[in-house]
């Protein structure tokens, strides 16, 4: 799946990003970034309703793609530009973590393969 | 040939620049050519402890020596120290409190997880006096 078809599955907004064609396979979803750089291995996706500058810098820390703000939070225009200055996309959907999820993984993305 | 020597002052009231030196890090040892496992794992491991530095003890130093064979991180505060590092190191256990998990940190997975993505790792602390980190990543 592209970036391009999970924003459009999610009915997403794009804060940032031009080039939504970018390959990703897995995805994550998680509030606690202690638990992505624990955990997470080489999702490129990463959901989340945790708002704050190191959302990004976790998903560039972990070379992931893209970040998805759930719940349609407001996103402060100074986490956008240091996504932006990290070539990480950004996108905002109205559905909630467990749905979005969903809706991604209905759509053939999938999550780490097996167990820890 | 001699390491390449970078020196950070990790700011201790300012969450929002947490991360800071290791972004900076990362981005020169990918322009130096190291590999991206290499790289990956001095950024997970140098973030973690720039966020820990953040979170318990204000702030403190960051010095980075890359060189050829290995990158070592020095990461070194003037901190509480920590009263029982064989508990820190545990899986879970955690002293944050719940303003730092308000912020998505605080699980308890930060010295594991420095230990996981280093080659080695020494931890010299002291109650009251503080804690350093000598992290050691190869090539």
């Amino acid at each position: 799946m592209t970036v391009k078809e999970a924003a459009q599955i999610l009915e997403a907004e794009v804060l940032v990003g031009e080039n939504l064609d970018v390959e990703i396979k897995t995805a994550c979803g998680s509030d606690m970034m202690s638990d992505v750089l624990a955990f997470v291995k080489d999702q490129a996706l990463l959901l989340t309703g945790l708002c704050n500058p190191q959302v990004i810098r976790t998903a560039e820390m972990m070379d992931m793609r893209c970040v998805v703000f759930v719940r349609g939070k407001e996103v402060d225009p100074e986490i956008l530009e240091l996504a932006r200055s990290r070539d990480i996309i950004v996108l905002k959907t109205k559905y909630r973590m467990f749905t979005a999820c969903g809706l991604l993984y209905s759509g053939g993305l999938r999550g780490e393969s097996g167990s820890l | 040939m001699s390491a390449l020597t970078f020196r950070y002052e990790v700011p201790g009231d300012d969450f929002t620049r947490a991360g800071e030196a290791s972004s900076d890090v990362k981005r020169k040892l990918k322009q130096l050519g190291y590999s991206p496992e290499a790289v990956r794992k001095v950024a997970i491991a140098m973030y973690e402890g720039e966020i820990n530095m953040v979170i318990h003890a204000g702030g403190g130093e960051a010095v980075v020596e890359m060189d050829p064979e290995e990158i070592r991180v020095t990461l070194r505060d003037q901190g509480p120290g920590i009263p029982d590092v064989e508990k820190a190191m545990q899986k879970g256990w955690s002293t944050a409190p719940d303003t730092v998990r308000n912020l998505g940190f605080g699980a308890g997975m930060g010295l594991p997880n420095i230990k996981k993505y280093t080659d080695e790792l020494r931890i010299e602390t002291e109650v009251g006096v503080g804690t350093t980190l000598y992290m050691k990543v190869f090539a």
